[in-house]
Formats: structure tokens, C-alpha cells, sequence
């Protein structure tokens, strides 16, 4: 049998039981929609401001995180392999870590990481 | 189509593997959904007791108060029978579909931490993960970074101010603990030589002096930070921060959907606790009684042994779930900056160095035990 069936049957049942979960009360409880109970729950004050604005931080964390994610995949797929390869392995991950580390610290030293 | 050929179709091998998957998977979805409302009622009951209080005591099953074990059922059923209000402005269709992600990420990985050895049924060889893949850690990572998805869109799609800030702490939290997680596991891989988790547990031996946490402490050090800052557990409950945002990124969840939210965190706290006990505890291997001595034991028969090998992996799962409680009662939360700077700035070079040296001591004792 293919592995991978399980996975699917396992995906589709974990979406089902969610929407499944997550759409309960849509049923079973009452239904009295007014304009009150709509409003969004900011602590009971009238809404102010926009809503859709946030730091660039973020995005940068998002970018950095891309950067060092892939290299966290590709740093696993040299560990199974890594009594295949021997020495010459280990010299050429050693050389891409220092490769890694000289960009982190750049990251570092532009202050990409500080918040305040 | 006549009965005979029927049967014929069932007993074949394919059928029996396609069969016992199904069953595995229920049987898995169901105990996960049992974690929640148990972890619900440790969690009142536990502050209670360190903080000399009662805790619920009162929900129980006709005379019986149970140590009000029936309280998180009580309030399933209330949630369920609540008004679903959407707020207005909401992005209807992510609304809607924010939390069906967090349960299905959560449940998904629960199904492939291996909870037994293999068993034979029926001449068949069954394992007893419901997903048994040759590269189930970097399946369990794929799946598990997509919980993401459910904070990110949940504070997104809700229209509200303090919602959309949780999330974009939760979100921006997650992402950068999952560096460190994924770094912290890296030296096992080299240390066992595989990413299936089931040989990995039968590498690790019933010994506690070959687990994991002996040949790779530091990774266990790593990995036991990054599981309550990936659940967005205190002190990295940055997210929630009742005091400052109200709820975080369910402040307008409510009824089944807040429900759904609530069972999604509590499987993915079971989920990280089952693999931290899988990858540095032995999984289901039993203290000092190696699996073919159990066998004997249990004169021979399979299913006793997988039985025991489960009830070990559950409590040792369930010690890392009481540490979760105990350290959220203990340690007060962390400052944004400083959370942000524990992951990057520190647990990322300490694991990057913790990979090098792991690799190198291991790559020096294989050389010497070959000469």
C-alpha cells in the first residue's frame, strides 16, 4: 500500500471533524443578529483609527524566517545523508555554516533583530 | 457482486492495510479528542491547588462530583449551543475558515508520532502510527507549520484592532521559534541516522542512558523552550496577553468556533508533548524492559506489549502536558523585544553550534570505532 494514502484519508477527515466542529453552533445555537452585538469588541469604546496598519517589522521577521527555514530543510536532508558523505560532508556543511553564520551576523549588526 | 468475492476483496492485503489505517486514524482522532477537556479541567484544578483554592468541584455525573472532571464537558456543551455572532466588516469566508486550520494542523500531526511497535494481524504487518512515512519528522514540520495559518487569518479576517495585533505577535513568534525547533532536532538525525520516528525510538533502545535527551541535551534544552513559544503557551503567551488585548487573535471567536480554537491548542500542546517524549524519552519504549523482553513477559503476545509501550508513551506524553501547566503558574510572561531576542539572538546560534559540535563528536567516534 502507498504511505501516502493515509495521509489523505487522515487530511480529509481532519478538515471534515474541524468544519464539522467549527460549524456546530452555526446549528445548534439561536440566531438574533442586531447592529449591537455585530460591532467588533475593542473594550466597549467607540471604534477609532484604521485597522490595517502594522510595523514592517513584522515583514522583515517574515523575510528572515523564509532565509533561515530553508536552510533548517536543507541542514536535514544533509543529516540522514551525512555518514554517506563522510569527512567531505562534513568539511562542505562546516563551510556553510560559517557562509550562514557571516549572513546572520550581518543581520544582526544591521539591527534587523532589534525591537523598540 | 457475490458475497464470496467480497470476502475475497476484504481479506486481501491491501484491503486489511487500507482497513487498519481507517481504524488507527479514528482511533487516534478520538483520544485527541479527549486531551482538551482533560487538559481544560488539569488546568483549573492545578492553580487551585498551588494557589489554595478549590478549583471546580461541583459538575459531575449524578451524585457523583468526580473532582468536577465534567466541568470542560458542561462547557463544551454550552459553547456549542451559544450564539454564532460575526462581527461586522469580517472577512466572512476566512472568518469561517481560520479555525477548521488550527484543529486540522493539530489533529493531522497527531496522527503520525508512532504510539507502538509494529504488530502483525492477519499475517499482516500493522504499525501503529496511522501515518508511517520515511520522512515522517519533516512531515510532522510541513503540517505543524501551517498552524500559522489559523492565528494569522483568525486576527486577519475578524476586523478587529486588538485581534489583528495578537496575531501578528503570535504569528511572528511562531514563525521564529520554529527556527530554533527545527535546529534543535537536527543533531538527533545525525545522532540516529533517520527521519522515520518509529526506528528512531527502536534506536534509542529501552535504556535511558541511549534516549535522546543523554546524547543531545542541549536539543532537549532548545526544544522544550520552543514548544511553549510555538503553542503560545506562558511565559511566551504574548499572543493572548488578556491584560493588554483582550483575547489575542479569538477575541471575536465565540461558541463552537472559540471551541475549536481551544481543542486546536490543546491537541498541538499534546502533539509537541508526544514527540518530545518520542524523540528524547524512547517513545514507547518501557524503562529497563527491552521490547523483546516484554514479549516474553506478556507470554508472546503482541498486542499486550504495544499496550504497555502505549501507556508509557502517554505518560511520559503527559508529564511534558503537567509541565506546561506548572510553568505557566510559575514564570511570568516575557517582554516582547526580549522573547523576540531569546529566539534569534540566542537559541539560533546555540543550536547552530550545538548541530557543528554534535556532528563532529559523532563523526569522530564512528572514525575511531571503525579503525
Amino acid at each position: 500500500m502507498n504511505p501516502y494514502l493515509p495521509v489523505l484519508i487522515v487530511l480529509l477527515l481532519g478538515v471534515g471533524l474541524g468544519g464539522i466542529l467549527s460549524g456546530l453552533a452555526h446549528f445548534a445555537g439561536p440566531r438574533k443578529p442586531n447592529r449591537i452585538k455585530e460591532e467588533p469588541y475593542e473594550c466597549g469604546v467607540p471604534i477609532v483609527g484604521e485597522k490595517d496598519k502594522m510595523s514592517v517589522k513584522f515583514y522583515l521577521t517574515a523575510i528572515l524566517f523564509i532565509l533561515f527555514d530553508i536552510e533548517t530543510v536543507f541542514l536535514y536532508l544533509w543529516a540522514i545523508t551525512f555518514r554517506d558523505l563522510g569527512w567531505f560532508g562534513i568539511a562542505e556543511i562546516i563551510v556553510f555554516l560559517i557562509v550562514l553564520f557571516g549572513g546572520y551576523i550581518y543581520v544582526v549588526k544591521r539591527g534587523a533583530l532589534e525591537w523598540d | 457482486m457475490g458475497l464470496n468475492e467480497l470476502i475475497a476483496l476484504l481479506s486481501s492485503d491491501t484491503a486489511i492495510q487500507i482497513i487498519a489505517s481507517v481504524v488507527k486514524i479514528l482511533i487516534i482522532l478520538v483520544l485527541c479528542l479527549q486531551v482538551p477537556p482533560l487538559m481544560v479541567w488539569a488546568e483549573r484544578r492545578a492553580p487551585a491547588m498551588m494557589q489554595r483554592r478549590k478549583g471546580p468541584n461541583r459538575v459531575g455525573l449524578f451524585k457523583f462530583r468526580l473532582y468536577g472532571l465534567l466541568q470542560s464537558a458542561a462547557d463544551a456543551i454550552k459553547l456549542i449551543f451559544k450564539e454564532e455572532v460575526v462581527p461586522r466588516g469580517a472577512n466572512k469566508v476566512v472568518y469561517h475558515i481560520a479555525p477548521i486550520f488550527g484543529v486540522f494542523t493539530a489533529l493531522v500531526v497527531a496522527c503520525a508520532i508512532p504510539y507502538g511497535n509494529d504488530l502483525t494481524v492477519f499475517g499482516q504487518k500493522i504499525s501503529l502510527s496511522p501515518i508511517r512515512l520515511d520522512v515522517g519528522f519533516l512531515f510532522i514540520f510541513a503540517i505543524s507549520s501551517l498552524a500559522v495559518y489559523a492565528v494569522t487569518l483568525a486576527g486577519w479576517a475578524s476586523n478587529n484592532k486588538y485581534s489583528l495585533l495578537g496575531s501578528l505577535r503570535a504569528s511572528a513568534q511562531m514563525i521564529s521559534y520554529e527556527i530554533p525547533l527545527g535546529m534543535s532536532l537536527i543533531p538527533l538525525v545525525v545522532i540516529f541516522g533517520t527521519l522515520d520516528l518509529n526506528k528512531m525510538v527502536i534506536a534509542q533502545s529501552a535504556y535511558p542512558w541511549s534516549w535522546g535527551i543523554v546524547k543531545a541535551p542541549i536539543s532537549f534544552l532548545l526544544f522544550l523552550v520552543c514548544m511553549f513559544a510555538e503553542t503560545n503557551r506562558a511565559p511566551f503567551d504574548l499572543a493572548e496577553g488578556e491584560s493588554e488585548l483582550v483575547a489575542g487573535f479569538h477575541t471575536e471567536f465565540n461558541s463552537a468556533k472559540f471551541a475549536a480554537f481551544f481543542l486546536s491548542e490543546y491537541v498541538a500542546m499534546f502533539v509537541l508533548s508526544a514527540l518530545a517524549a518520542t524523540v528524547f524519552f524512547g517513545g514507547w519504549q518501557t524503562p529497563f524492559i527491552p521490547y523483546d523482553t516484554l514479549l516474553g513477559l506478556v507470554g508472546g503476545m503482541e498486542w499486550l506489549a504495544a499496550l504497555a509501550g502505549f501507556i508509557c508513551l502517554i505518560i511520559k506524553a503527559a508529564f511534558f502536558l503537567w509541565v506546561y501547566i506548572w510553568v505557566r503558574w510559575t514564570l511570568p510572561r516575557f517582554r516582547y523585544d526580549q522573547l523576540m531576542s531569546l529566539g534569534w539572538k540566542f537559541m539560533l546560534p546555540v543550536g547552530l553550534v550545538n548541530l557543528l559540535v554534535t556532528t563532529l563528536v559523532v563523526a569522530f567516534i564512528e572514525h575511531a570505532g571503525r579503525n
